[in-house]
């Protein structure tokens, strides 16, 4: 699954959030989006999933334009957005249901239950979002994620509120399932941290405010597979890219500052 | 456990005292108002012979429900009016309730349906419910299925646009999860519509409810021979206006009690959601 982004245009009453995006993205890339709030990274992901219309511009996949949401793009969103009545079986059972029509009783039932088990919530599949943990909440809304069997994933700040040591071991799970256990090929995630980012992803974009373009660079992460969280830190690209991070980041929150000043 | 049963021998003899004598003093202020209520009764009933005293509805009433199924030609209980007014509250209120539950989800799901519908909502809600009744008497001619048709009516609107709100406010995110997981018009309707929609549906129908139970007496006092409307009717018109009073009391009382029903109802309902 290419994805093929070109000339993506998009404002909210005269804010211009999304000024001009160009970007492919190959099948089997893990990409992450990075940048300070309220620069689109939101916005871009959604017009991805065909939740709503870039002002101008286009988005393939496989040379197809999107223009609604589908099964081959499921998305994690940034409030996981659980539907609060149902218990967390049936939050990701009968999304798998509706997303895959197609699907016999049986291998809805088996995709639930493997990716519920595989976020470890398969004895808390009866409660309801409200009388669990945010962190278990958030891994609900990645099993459901997985579980319809999206060749792309979406992810909006999927471990935003999560503590470290669970984001940690989400991480890991996230990169098992990507890697081999699952049919998602391609990941698209946003995120605000930067040990997330290199641990994670091929490439990092990295996005900006006005008067930045939108896209402010792109940045590779040549780190060879499998990572692991506590041995990442030694290779010696690693540093460099934090570094080239911090100062972009930094340096566009300053700007932001003395902006706000003036 | 252990605590739970320890606090079940110990606590609540504690409580309960103090629960029992706040019930009591609350019980004693009851009586009051209704003292001060019945004594400024008998003040405005002293000075005029026919209008009676509250010891003369009491009498009444007493009287009324000594046999309040009867049923000769020309007197009907009481008991048998009150039944047969609910009768037709509650076939009405049922249709509203289907018909209202049912076009308030589609006006608040399918903005082209709101958009056909509410200003024709908005101009039929205020007109008075017993405005059509000589409508549906001309094409209908019976007065009882009138008077049904005119509490149907009467309590679509509350029913009808309490839903459509309900339905109308569904949080963005659960929308964007409709979408990308691409629920079918059934799942959105069982998982997102109508357990957004419920509280309102709930109140929507205890609204409707009142109003028709209000709106059934002016009909049934319109026309027709049988129903709590037409008894307090007949005893104006044979000047008992003790039995009037007397009605009035039923009615009142029957129209709390329909009103707590669904308060409970809707409180459970209330309770289900916050708890989820
Ligand atoms: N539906 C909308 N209507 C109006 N403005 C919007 C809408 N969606 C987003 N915006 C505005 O567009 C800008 C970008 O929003 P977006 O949610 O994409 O940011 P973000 O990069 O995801 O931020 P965060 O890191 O805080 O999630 C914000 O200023 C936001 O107020
Ligand atoms: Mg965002």
């Amino acid at each position: 699954m290419t994805i093929r982004i070109t000339g993506i245009r998009k404002s909210f009453k005269q804010q211009d959030v999304l000024r001009g995006i160009d970007l492919t993205i190959q099948a089997g890339e893990f990409v992450s989006f990075i940048g300070h709030s309220g620069c689109g990274k939101s916005t871009l992901l959604n017009i991805v999933g065909g939740l709503t219309k870039p002002d101008s511009g286009s988005v393939l996949v496989n040379g197809q334009p999107v223009t609604a949401p589908g099964p081959d793009r499921a998305m994690v969103f940034q409030n996981y957005s659980l539907l609060p009545w149902l218990s967390l079986l049936a939050n990701v059972r009968v999304a798998v249901r509706e997303a895959r029509p197609d699907w016999k009783r049986e291998r809805v039932d088996e995709m639930t239950e493997r990716y519920l088990t595989a976020v470890s919530l398969w004895e808390h599949r009866n409660k309801r979002p409200g009388q669990v943990s945010g962190g278990m909440a958030q891994r609900a809304a990645v099993a459901r994620a997985f579980a319809v069997g999206p060749r792309t994933l979406l992810l909006d700040e999927p471990f935003g509120a999560l503590d470290a040591l669970t984001r940690s071991r989400l991480q890991q799970q996230l990169i098992e399932l990507w890697g081999h256990e699952s049919e998602t090929e391609t990941v698209l995630m946003v995120t605000h941290g930067l040990d997330e980012a290199i641990l994670l992803a091929d490439r990092i974009v990295v996005m900006s405010n006005p008067p930045y373009q939108s896209i402010r660079t792109i940045i590779g992460v040549p780190i060879p597979r499998p990572r692991h969280r506590t041995t990442i830190g030694h290779h010696p690209a690693y540093d460099e890219i934090q570094q080239q991070l911090v100062d972009l980041l930094i340096a566009d929150h300053v700007e932001e500052l003395a902006g706000a000043a003036a | 456990m252990t605590t739970t049963s320890l606090e079940a021998v110990i606590v609540p003899r504690k409580r309960g005292g103090g629960r029992i004598l706040k019930q009591l003093k609350g019980f004693g202020w009851m009586l009051v108002g209704l003292a001060v209520f019945l004594a400024l009764w008998q003040f405005a009933a002293s000075g005029e012979e026919s209008v009676p005293t509250p010891l003369d509805a009491a009498t009444t009433l007493g009287e009324l429900w000594s046999d309040p199924f009867a049923n000769s030609t020309n007197d009907k209980g009481i008991g048998l009016h009150l039944y047969i007014s609910l009768q037709r509250v509650f076939l009405g209120f049922a249709a509203a309730a289907v018909v209202g539950i049912t076009l308030g989800l589609l006006m608040g799901a399918i903005r082209p349906v709101w958009q056909a519908m509410n200003p024709i909502v908005q101009v039929l809600r205020p007109v008075s419910p017993l405005a059509w009744f000589p409508i549906w008497l001309y094409i209908i001619k019976d007065a009882g299925v009138s008077a049904v048709v005119v509490v149907f009516i009467t309590a679509l609107w509350p029913t009808l646009i309490n839903t459509a709100a309900g339905a109308a406010a569904i949080p963005r995110d659960q929308r964007n999860v409709a979408k990308v997981f691409r629920f079918g018009p059934l799942a959105y309707l069982w998982h997102v519509l109508i357990p957004n929609a419920l509280p309102l549906i709930i109140t929507g129908l205890r609204l409707s409810m009142g109003i028709g139970w209000m709106v059934i007496i002016a009909a049934e006092m319109l026309s027709g021979n049988s129903g709590i409307g037409y008894f307090v009717w007949n005893s104006y018109n044979a000047l008992e206006l003790d039995k009037v009073v007397a009605a009035i009391v039923c009615i009142g009382v029957i129209g709390l009690a329909l009103d707590a029903v669904l308060l409970r109802i809707s409180r459970r309902v209330t309770l289900e959601e916050v708890r989820s």
